[in-house]
């Protein structure tokens, strides 16, 4: 499958590596979390496959990325390190993503395009427009990626952005991670039609939904739309439907909206798990090579940990930095 | 009589204004099964279904557009956002209709409803979940201000709210749902809007404050009383309309003021105050009023919140300056 994508064994072996650096990563935040070394988790288990499918179509050196909270492992995969995430999860002055000034996931960071975003959910999928507009203008060709959940998707902001890439055909993948909840709404009561992705026709563009637990799936329908999008000939809708296998946040407790046997069920569809089906298949892992790569990214881990339980706390005198263009800059 | 926390006497009162009026509803996200992010509406969906506590679409416009047209046709809207720093989607409908329906159609429609959120620092909470932005409402004519600071106050407020015939924001300090316990009546009683409440007497300086800041400002109070100091407590309650005379018959009294808050210093709700006291007691004032109140800063998280949050130290601090000025 993967060689008939494009993608070489080097490839997949990495994506691999990345999604379990995403896994243990995220395993490693709630355990903070628990001990109370951090105050709030929100985990992306159940969206590695998608993350994965979107990195490895994307120019790394000049298409921007206007994420969301569960997009961990695409972080990762764009060059941020286990190290930047701890940094950001215990609010250090250091953390490249706001030096200690935004909520854990808001992700941003200059070094890879990825533009910081608030709280306030589906807001970023409008600045994902005015990039991709402005991109045009300077006649740029770089391709903006934006994602948001099923829940967000029902925002005006989202509307209104999809309206306006399709009226210029402007280059955005708007990528919907349906994982099947918002906190603890369930889908049925979000949207009716069931499906985001048949948006797209009153949009004027191509909608398609994929199996967000496929990572080469993923891969497939950002490859087309990427392309599309680099030739000009406007945005695409992807709809990847998945299933959030952790609760919400570290606030919340998942057992009073939906059973353990629902989420038992979808933990047999452990995107990192399917792939790693398919590579043993493929004769591509063996246990030697796993084990190896899984003490490297503990070790990684342990270190970003101590580091970042160490690191300076942002000074009382940032409080006013940044506020105004008379500060400096960074 | 019951005790409870603020989080379980708003929850009372919302019970007991579904059970009292089948016409009122709840709009929320979250607020069904799960009972609401912070679990003020829990149990209210299966005693009153889902056609009465609705659990909206992920969409504040959707929420507070919604319960527009709801009160045209004659329900009462009871609307939960999720965190005051998560209206701003549905302020376009806020501003552009609650606030002014009854004025344009010259009086033909009114717009009972109530918006809750809660709001304000103290828990290590994020952007835009720990933001203090009451003044936006207040600065709004036509649109009602509430924040209580104790469980009691919370449910009389919410259900007088609640009665009320024009659009009411109803602000929960989110540090204060679970910080005390109190007596809190099992019955309908209700604090009207618009009074606000003497905490503490004191003939030396009159501290002003409402909710989050008023266990702080209370902290300080006594504190200071070893250092042969006697504050007077008022809790405003109410920002919007709000108590002229019990501020002013306190200021006559004491002479000295400090208003706290935690929103940034620049328009907040404290220079409204101050600004009011001089028009109405300049003459009895001995020194200038002061204020002690977050800074023209986004509110910080993390290892800066308690930076900018007004503690009990900067209170002291400025009741010194005041007295000895
Ligand atoms: C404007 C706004 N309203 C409410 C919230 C609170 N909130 C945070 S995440 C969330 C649910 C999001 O669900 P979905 O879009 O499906 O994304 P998921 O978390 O499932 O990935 C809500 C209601 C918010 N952050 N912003
Ligand atoms: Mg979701």
């Amino acid at each position: 499958m993967h060689i008939s994508l494009g993608l070489t064994d080097e490839q997949v072996l990495e994506m691999y590596r990345y999604m379990l650096m995403t896994r243990k990563l995220d395993d490693r935040m709630w355990l903070l979390n628990r001990a109370g070394s951090i105050p709030f988790a929100i985990s992306c288990q159940g969206h590695e496959a998608i993350h994965m499918g979107v990195a490895y179509t994307l120019n790394h050196e000049k298409d921007w990325v206007c994420p969301y909270y569960r997009d961990l492992g695409l972080m990762l995969a764009l060059g941020q390190t286990c190290r930047d995430q701890l940094l950001f999860a215990f609010a250090r002055k250091e953390d490249p993503n706001s030096g200690g000034r935004q909520m854990p996931g808001h992700f941003g960071d200059r070094r890879f395009r990825i533009l910081s975003g608030s709280s306030p959910v589906g807001t970023q999928v409008l600045h994902a427009v005015g990039i991709a507009y402005g991109g045009r203008l300077t006649g740029s060709d770089h391709v903006v990626f934006t994602s948001c959940g099923e829940g967000s998707a029902n925002q005006g902001d989202f509307h209104e952005a999809c309206n306006f890439a399709g009226v210029h055909r402007l280059p955005v993948i708007f990528m919907v991670e349906n994982n099947k909840y918002a906190i603890s709404v369930p889908l049925r009561k979000q949207v009716a039609g069931e499906s985001i992705a048949a948006r797209a026709n009153g949009y004027g563009f191509p909608g398609v939904t994929v199996d967000g637990t496929d990572v080469f799936a993923v891969y497939q329908a950002m490859k087309e739309a990427v392309d599309r999008a680099r030739r000009g000939e406007g945005p695409t809708l992807i709809e990847a439907v998945t299933y959030r296998l952790q609760p919400h946040s570290s606030d919340d407790d998942d057992s009073s909206y939906r059973s353990r046997d629902e989420v038992d069920l979808a933990k047999k569809r452990d995107p990192i798990q399917l792939f790693r089906n398919y590579l043993v298949e493929q004769g591509l892992l063996s246990d030697d090579y796993e084990h190896r790569v899984i003490a490297r990214i503990t070790k990684e881990i342990n270190e970003a940990t101590e580091y970042a339980e160490q690191a300076p706390d942002p000074d009382p005198s940032d409080l006013y930095r940044y506020i105004y263009a008379t500060d400096e800059g960074r | 009589m019951p005790v409870s926390n603020m989080i379980e006497s708003i929850r009372d009162a919302l019970g007991i204004a579904l059970a009292a009026d089948d016409d009122l509803l709840i709009l929320g996200e979250d607020v069904g099964r799960y009972g609401g992010v912070f679990r003020a509406t829990e149990g209210l969906q299966e005693r009153y279904g889902p056609d009465r506590v609705i659990d909206m679409p992920l969409a504040e416009s959707s929420i507070i557009g919604a319960a527009i047209g709801l009160a045209l046709e004659g329900y009462k809207p009871v609307c939960e956002i999720q965190f005051l720093g998560f209206l701003y989607p549905g302020f376009e409908q806020l501003i552009s209709h609650v606030s002014r329906i009854r004025y344009r159609t010259q009086g033909d429609y009114g717009m009972s409803m109530v918006i809750r959120a809660p709001m304000g620092s103290g828990v290590k909470s994020h952007e835009l979940h720990s933001d203090s932005f009451e003044s936006f409402y207040v600065h709004i004519p036509g649109i009602k201000v509430v924040v209580p600071s104790n469980p009691y106050d919370a449910k009389g407020l919410l259900l007088a709210a609640i009665d009320d015939p024009d659009p009411v924001i109803f602000l929960e300090p989110t540090a204060l749902y679970r910080a005390e316990r109190e007596e809190v009546p099992a019955e309908i009683y209700q604090i009207p809007l618009g009074a606000a409440k003497l905490v503490r007497e004191g003939q030396d300086l009159t501290m002003i404050a409402w909710g989050g800041m008023v266990p702080v400002v209370k902290e300080a109070a006594v504190q200071l009383v070893e250092d042969q100091i006697q504050c007077e407590i008022i809790d405003i309650r109410s920002l919007y309309p709000f108590d002229q005379d019990l501020i002013v018959q306190s200021v006559k009294k004491t002479g000295r003021v400090i208003v706290v808050h935690e929103a940034p210093r620049t328009l907040g709700v404290g220079a409204e105050v101050a600004a009011m006291i001089q028009e109405q007691a300049f003459l009895f004032l001995e020194a200038p009023i002061m204020r002690v109140t977050g800074y023209d800063v986004p509110t910080p998280l993390g290892a800066l919140e308690h930076v900018n949050r007004p503690d009990v130290n900067r209170i002291k601090k400025a009741v010194q300056q005041v007295l000895h000025y």
